[in-house]
């Protein structure tokens, strides 16, 4: 029998390989023998029965796990100091705040956003004209990989079984008063400011990324405290995959015949009106409720995926 | 003045963060520093002029991952149970 490491000797024993009864070469003639070589044993396999190769496993197991130990904290500490150091020296070669000659604002493609983006996408908000006007394919793209994980979750996670414990939370939750009080003040305002988050996306700050996230924060609030029965009764399964799949065609519907008059993203059926106005910005203002909407869905979804295990 | 001494303090407030954040032993209690990291974070955002993103910050980083973050530690929570209830069964 040739010579082996104690991993291969805990396999081959595994795999039935070996015969403890007899004693074979490497091994102590008797347990005797183990005790009297005292920690010598610990460098040479010597297994006698099942609970010495246990002892013997954990022992290594025990060794192991002593020198992870060790070496982590000390490895944790050098990587996030060596980061930190070159994180720093970049922050000290970094232009000052606000600055006329950063590299965003002497690049063409940025002058022209900033100085043309006004007359050519009529959004106020600069950043929603580059993003749903300008970048829109990439926005497309966002939206599309959103989907794909909340597919993916859907696939995971979707079962038909009832579980039990968020049965017995979601009973302690809505007996709540508090909770019941707060949401029923907190919801309506967390909700309202969502949908105007993504209808002034092109107007102020916002859009419909950040919006849909209100939105379905709000929805996932309202789940919590009213019981998902409740947000079934106008989302589920079935509307969620339709108002999801609607949505995400009509972006890419919209996207394609922008893209088919010319790919600049400047043929709309309603052009750009008047700045300022709501109804204004050609198709940034229908994009962002479709993008809005995918988003709000996906939330929630997640959520809702993750306790019930269905929308 | 007062808004360069609130600057440093919430820059400072998330170094702190961060590091409680790692330190702390407990999983529900670096959860909720997180989220309080996250919160600093979008007024940093908005005392930078950008207010998207502060508010892409406030809604999705200590609103929609901090939840769902606290719905998964109770799955893995259910699953240990269910781990222990089941060895103590297989150990009678």
């Amino acid at each position: 029998m040739k010579k082996r490491t104690f991993r291969e000797w805990l396999k081959a024993w595994d795999e039935g390989e070996i015969d403890f009864s007899v004693p074979g070469p490497g091994c102590p003639e008797t347990p005797g023998d183990a005790a009297s070589s005292g920690d010598a044993a610990d460098d040479r396999p010597a297994p006698k029965d099942d609970a010495a190769i246990r002892a013997y496993a954990r022992r290594f197991r025990d060794r192991e796990a002593a020198l992870f130990r060790r070496i982590y904290p000390v490895m944790v500490v050098l990587i996030v100091a060596v980061i930190s150091v070159f994180l720093l020296r970049v922050v000290t070669e970094l232009p000052p705040f606000g600055s006329a000659d950063t590299p965003a604002n002497s690049s063409e493609t940025i002058r022209r956003y900033l100085e043309d983006g006004l007359s050519e996408t009529g959004a106020v908000n600069v950043v929603a004209g580059v993003i749903l006007d300008y970048r829109a394919f990439d926005t497309l793209g966002e939206s599309h990989v959103l989907f794909t994980a909340a597919c993916a979750v859907l696939i995971l996670l979707l079962s038909s079984e009832k579980q039990s414990d968020s049965l017995r939370v979601r009973e302690i939750l809505e007996k709540d008063a508090v909770l019941h009080t707060t949401g029923r003040v907190l919801i309506p305002l967390i909700l309202l400011f969502g949908i105007y988050i993504v209808l002034c996306g092109h107007l102020g700050p916002g859009g419909g990324f950040s919006g849909g996230a209100v939105i379905g924060s709000a929805l996932i609030l309202y789940s919590l405290c009213y019981g998902p029965e409740r947000v079934r009764k106008g989302l589920n399964l079935k509307s969620y995959r339709v108002t999801v799949l609607t949505a995400l065609l009509f972006y890419s519907l919209a996207k394609c015949y922008s893209f088919f008059c010319g790919a600049n993203g400047l043929e709309t059926i309603f052009g750009p009106g008047t700045p300022g106005n709501l109804f204004s910005a050609g198709l940034i203002l229908p994009l962002n409720l479709a993008v809005g909407t995918v988003v709000a869905c996906t939330m929630y979804g997640f959520y809702a995926l993750f306790t019930e295990g269905t929308v | 003045m007062i808004a360069d001494v609130a600057e440093l303090l919430l820059l400072a407030l998330l170094v702190v963060c961060g590091i409680a954040a790692c330190a702390s032993k407990n999983l529900m209690v670096s959860l909720i520093i997180f989220m309080a990291y996250s919160i600093i974070m979008s007024i940093v955002w908005g005392l930078l002029k950008a207010p998207d993103l502060a508010v892409t910050e406030a809604a999705v980083g200590a609103g929609v991952s901090g939840v769902l973050m606290f719905v998964t530690l109770n799955r893995i929570r259910r699953i240990r149970r269910e781990e222990a209830k089941d060895d103590e069964e297989t150990d009678i």
